[in-house]
Formats: C-alpha cells, structure tokens, sequence
C-alpha cells in the first residue's frame, strides 16, 4: 500500500488541570487519546461525534494550533508533531484549515483583500501586491464571489459569503489538505449544501484532501469517503461511509445513527438511542469509556479497555467487534 | 536649544502628524464612517475641545521681538507666543472686577479701564489671560501623560495577554502592587522623589495611571488571541510579530482611542487635586483654584478668578467627556458591525 497523504498514529493531547498556588498540575482533561487516522491524498475523512469529544483538538493538533503530549502526525512520511513554529512553516503551505465561525475567523478590521492575500505574502507567493490582488479575484471568482468585492470588510458580507472567502483564503496557498473544523454547521441548511457543494467541486477539481470535522451524519453520507466516530478523546469506530452506515459495529454509532431524525413516521419516537451525559474527560470511566451509557455493556467492559477489533476497513473498538470471542 | 523653538517643533511635529492621521482616516473606510458618525453625534463637544486645542496651539508658538505691548523691556528680550502678544500686557495694580474701570479695593483708575472681561487677580494680572494660558497646561498634561502611560499599558498588556505564562505573571504582580497602594500617596512620593517639573508630575501620573487600561489591554488581547482569525493566521504561517502588529494592534485601537480621551479628563482633574496639594503644574487652572481659595471668603467676595479657572476646566472635560462617550458608542465593533 503507498503512504497515505495524511496519517495520524497514536495522538495524545491531554490538557494539564493546574491548581494552587504554586500552579501544580493536579490531572488532565484527556482530550484527545490515542487517536489514529489515515487521509489518502484526494479523499475524505469525516471525523464526527457528539460535542465536546475532541475532535476540534484533533484537527487543531494535527496543525499544530494545540500542542500534543505524544503520537505521530506523518505528513508525506515526515512528522510533524511538536515542531517548533519554524520548522513548521514549509508544511504550512500544504496543511489548511477552515473554522466554524465565520464571524471569528476573518479579521473585522482587515479588508478581505488582504486576509485572502495573507497567505500568499506570507509564502512571497506572486510578484507583487497587484498580482496578489488579480490572485485573489481570481480566487473570489471560484468560490463564487464577486470579484469587485475584495475591497470589503468582513461584516458586509453574509455568514455563508463569508465561509467561501474562508475557502479562498486556505485555496490561496494551494494546499493539499484542508481541514474543515465544522466548516457548515454554523449555516443555513440552504447555504450548507451550496457550501458543501462548492467544496465537492473543488475536491474534484484541485485533488484536495478534507479531514471533515462535523457533528452532521447528513453532511458525512453526503461528502466522505471514510467515517471515524470518536467518543471522549477516542476513536471508537472507522471504516468506509458505505459500510458503517449499513453495518455500524459499535453500539455508540449504532446509537449516533438512530439519532438522525427521519421523515418515516415509523421511525420517530420511542427512548433515546444514547441516554445520559458524556463522563468528564479529566476523569474517564474504567474499561470501556463508553460502558457507563452502552444498551450492550458486558461485565468486561467494565473493567477491562477493549482493544480496536475488526479485519478489513471496518474497525470498532468494542467486544461485540472482536470475531475471537463475541459472548454473543 | 531654547525651549520657545522645542516647543514650536513640537507644534510642527503634531500638524503633521495630524495631517498624516487624517490622510490614514480617510483612506480607511471603518475609521472615516466612525469619524463621520462622531461629528454628527457631538459637533458642540468637537468645537469646544478644537477651541481649546487652538488656544494651547497658539500659545505654544513663541518668538523673541515685536512690539512691548506693556511698555516693559524685558518682554522685548523674552519668548512670547501668540496669545501673550495678543491678550498679554495689560498689567494693572491690584484687583479689579470683570470690565471695571477702577480697582476693586481703593478706587483708583486703571490703565485699561474696561479692558478686563473677567477682572485682574491680585498682582493685577488678567484673568482672561490667564485662564487662556492654563489650556496649554491641561493639554501638556493630559497629552503627556497619556502619551507615557498608554503605550506602557498597550506593550505590558499585550505581551501578559498574548505570550502567557511568566510574563504574564510579571505583569499581573506589578498591577496588582501598584493597584494595592493608595493612587494619592504614590504620586506624592514620586513628585517628592523626582522633584516639582511638569515632566515630574506627568511621569508620576502616568505611572499610577497605567494600570487600568494595561488590565483592560490583557484581557481584551486574552480574548482575541483565542479567535480563528489569529489561529488561521498562525497557520498561514505568519510570524507572532506580524500577528502582534497586524491583527492583535489594530483591534485594539479603538480601545486606545477612547481610553486616551476618557483617561486625559481624568489626568486634568488630578492635576488640580495634585494643584490643591501644592504640588502642581505651575500656570494650570488647578493652581488658579488653589491661589483663589482665601479669595472666597472676602467679603465682599472676589469670585471672578475661581469662577473663570473653574469654568475652563469644568468645560474642557465636560467637552472631552461627551466626545469620548460618543467615541465609544462609534467605535465599538457592536455597532461597527450593524453599519453598512
């Protein structure tokens, strides 16, 4: 098999809980745990999850926005966890992100001109600032916007307007992977599907790779090719869009797809599919982390972290998944 | 080189950077369409605040030479600015009442009987005069002061609040300790220290008055580091410099401006009590008050000084303070927002 464009082993970004006076670190909100991904160049992952699992801390540590404590981020093959600022820069170019609030992510007192343009000047990217301009309406141009518009300042445009100058200024750099940290989730389900549409083109067009962070399983059938479900800091289930749905192995996907809500009347109502709350990431339960809310839980997942089972794409990490020795 | 010439540089100094300043205004739309806004909020507030700068402008332009207005030669031989050469000179004896045409103790003729409007004190100087000459004193302390303070409490706040960490428990221990003493005490001692000069009492202002708006720069810089904008910046690979001077800096100007106008009325007034004291700027309105105080209890009442030193005062900060009310309703990114 050739190496994947993006491949994450092992991530552990755990935050330190300081307290007193001398600031000693008392725990760790375990925010992200042994979490392994693997992105081919031109396709998409979709990483989703309830809110507050972590998979915002996935995406920011994979670029290096929040540091890690330990694990492997291989961009083509080198690894770029924990290097400095400096060291950095040249993987910049190739690595992108876009945010979920188009609000924060555009500097209210810049002009978009030059957050666009930021990039570019940043990477001495075009000649000169008239040819960073022509670049830019370009750019305005193929994420459909008008190009007369680059002039602007960021409140006069609309939340959805706003998301594709967000596109053109990570398309600025030509990356080669973007991730989409609930790139949609702030919009208008009208101007989501013009977004996510934008985005599909531009896949088919520039090869991009998107690590799709969202909470949407709408959004994940529509646009990826590979699905990670991930529960308190951990992927828990990945494998191919197609197959999860179909088959999902973990009974917390299992719960996350019921959860959808449907337009078959059959198909509403009854007990939540997942009941209760997320346990506190500074103190995870024992076993499985997720045996305190599991319709399935055995006895040994109470004790006993189940290891991730499965042959094939398809992988869960739950006792039910493993073909040695299912009780049932 | 003799202060009179420092003095007309620095007027140069600021005519051009005023120049340039609205040349920068103009070019930006957000800061235009605040400006704009603001001038149809506060015109009075504007005027009044321009006239006051324009009497401290004028007397901040001096020469040697021209006519002895007084009849006296050693003015001749002195720097005298615009305003002395224009309301300077009529030196009387004593007392006398606005517009009187003799003295208010005795009543003998004056020299330039009527030619007082707000009456002469008690060496016989003009009051008009006076209270004119006292804008350019509460200007250089305002502007000084706050030209010393701000940018201490924009550098401390900006790196606690950006870098973390041990500067920012660096910082936090000066404001705390300096917060900690009573505001009074700490710039008596430091007058005491450095000696009774305008720079003194400037430099002791500015640094009992830095504090508030060094919190305000920390936390403000605290919550615009955590935004996307500065997070997609950094993976643009921009440098923590540019992201400083480009995107933390600029979103902090508002706050600058409207903690300049806000924190000059401010230092007036605690020039004044500093005055009181009798430890002030020499020539400000707050000595004026201070010198009228036995004044008040003659009978019959000499009022005429207090009245006009306190109602320049009271005007320039009632001005000063409606401008900078409304420069933060203006400037505000809330309302920037809802502006098409």
């Amino acid at each position: 098999m050739t190496t994947p464009l993006l491949r994450v082993q092992g991530l552990r970004t755990w935050f330190p809980i300081k307290a007193g006076v001398f600031r000693k670190t008392v725990g760790h909100v375990q925010a992200v745990t042994d979490v392994d991904l693997e992105i081919e160049a031109g396709s998409t992952l979709a990483l989703v999850g309830e809110s507050g699992c972590g998979k915002t801390t996935v995406g920011r540590s994979i670029l290096g926005l929040t540091p890690s404590q330990s694990g492997r981020v291989e961009f083509e093959g080198a690894d770029l966890r924990g290097l400095s600022q400096t060291a950095w820069r040249p993987y910049r170019r190739d690595l992108q992100i876009i945010f979920q609030d188009p609000m924060a992510s555009l500097d209210p007192r810049m002009r978009v001109r030059d957050s666009v343009a930021e990039g570019m000047r940043s990477f001495g990217l075009g000649r000169d600032e008239s040819e960073r301009t022509e670049r830019v309406q370009q750019l305005f141009e193929r994420v459909q916007l008008d190009p007369d518009h680059i002039w602007r300042y960021p409140h006069e445009f609309s939340g959805g307007q706003r998301q594709r100058i967000c596109i053109a200024r990570a398309l600025a750099v030509e990356p080669k992977l973007i991730v989409c940290d609930e790139a949609v989730s702030a919009l208008d389900v009208s101007i989501q599907a013009q977004i996510l549409n934008l985005l599909a083109d531009l896949q088919s067009e520039l090869g991009l790779a998107y690590l799709f962070i969202t909470h949407d399983l709408g959004v994940v059938r529509y646009l990826a090719d590979r699905v990670a479900v991930m529960y308190l800091g951990q992927i828990v289930e990945s494998g191919p869009t197609a197959s999860i749905f179909a088959n999902p192995l973990h009974p917390y996907t299992r719960g996350l797809l019921k959860a959808v809500p449907s337009i078959d009347p059959h198909r509403r109502g009854g007990a939540p599919p997942v009941e209760g709350d997320v346990p506190s990431p500074s103190a995870p339960p024992s076993g499985c982390y997720f045996h305190t809310r599991c319709s399935d839980v055995m006895e040994q997942c109470r004790t006993q972290a189940p290891a991730v089972y499965g042959e094939g794409p398809q992988r869960a990490r739950c006792f039910l998944a493993d073909p040695s020795g299912a009780p049932r | 080189m003799e202060s009179h010439l420092i003095s007309n540089g620095i007027v140069l100094v600021m005519l051009f950077g005023t120049a340039a300043t609205i040349w920068a205004v103009r070019r930006s739309r957000l800061w235009s369409s605040a400006f704009v806004s603001l001038w149809h909020r506060r015109r009075l507030a504007l005027l009044v605040t321009a006239v006051y700068v324009g009497v401290a402008l004028l007397d901040s332009v001096a020469w040697v030479g021209g006519d002895s207005l007084g009849g006296d030669t050693v003015s001749l031989h002195e720097a005298r600015s615009v305003i002395d050469r224009v309301f300077g000179g009529s030196q009387e004896k004593s007392y006398s009442a606005p517009l009187a045409t003799t003295e208010f103790y005795g009543g003998r003729g004056l020299r330039y009987p009527g030619g007082h409007w707000l009456g002469t004190d008690m060496i016989g100087r003009d009051v008009f005069y006076l209270t004119l000459k006292g804008a350019r004193v509460a200007l250089l302390i305002g502007g000084l002061t706050s030209l010393i303070a701000i940018p201490l409490a924009l550098l401390f706040g900006i790196s606690a609040g950006y870098f973390g960490g041990r500067i920012d428990d660096v910082v936090f221990f000066l404001m705390t300790t300096l917060a900690s003493m009573p505001g009074l005490l700490l710039l008596i001692a430091l007058i005491m220290v450095m000696g009774k000069s305008t720079l003194a009492v400037c430099v002791a202002l500015a640094v009992t008055g830095w504090v508030g708006f060094c919190r305000v720069s920390r936390g403000e810089t605290l919550k615009l580091r955590e935004l996307e904008f500065v997070s997609a910046a950094r993976a643009l690979g921009v440098s923590e410099f540019q992201i400083l001077t480009r995107h933390i800096l600029p979103n902090l100007m508002h706050l600058v401006i409207i903690t300049f106008v806000l924190m000059f009325s401010g230092l007036v007034l605690s020039e004044a009590i500093l005055s009181w004291l009798g430890i002030g700027v020499d020539g400000s309105w707050g000595q004026m008050i201070d010198q009228a105080r036995n004044e008040l209890s003659r009978d019959p009442i000499v009022w005429w000084n207090i009245a006009a030193s306190g109602a320049a005062l009271f005007g320039l900060i009632l001005a000063v303070n409606f401008v900078g009310d409304a420069l933060r309703d203006v400037l505000d990114p809330r309302t920037v927002k809802d502006e098409k």
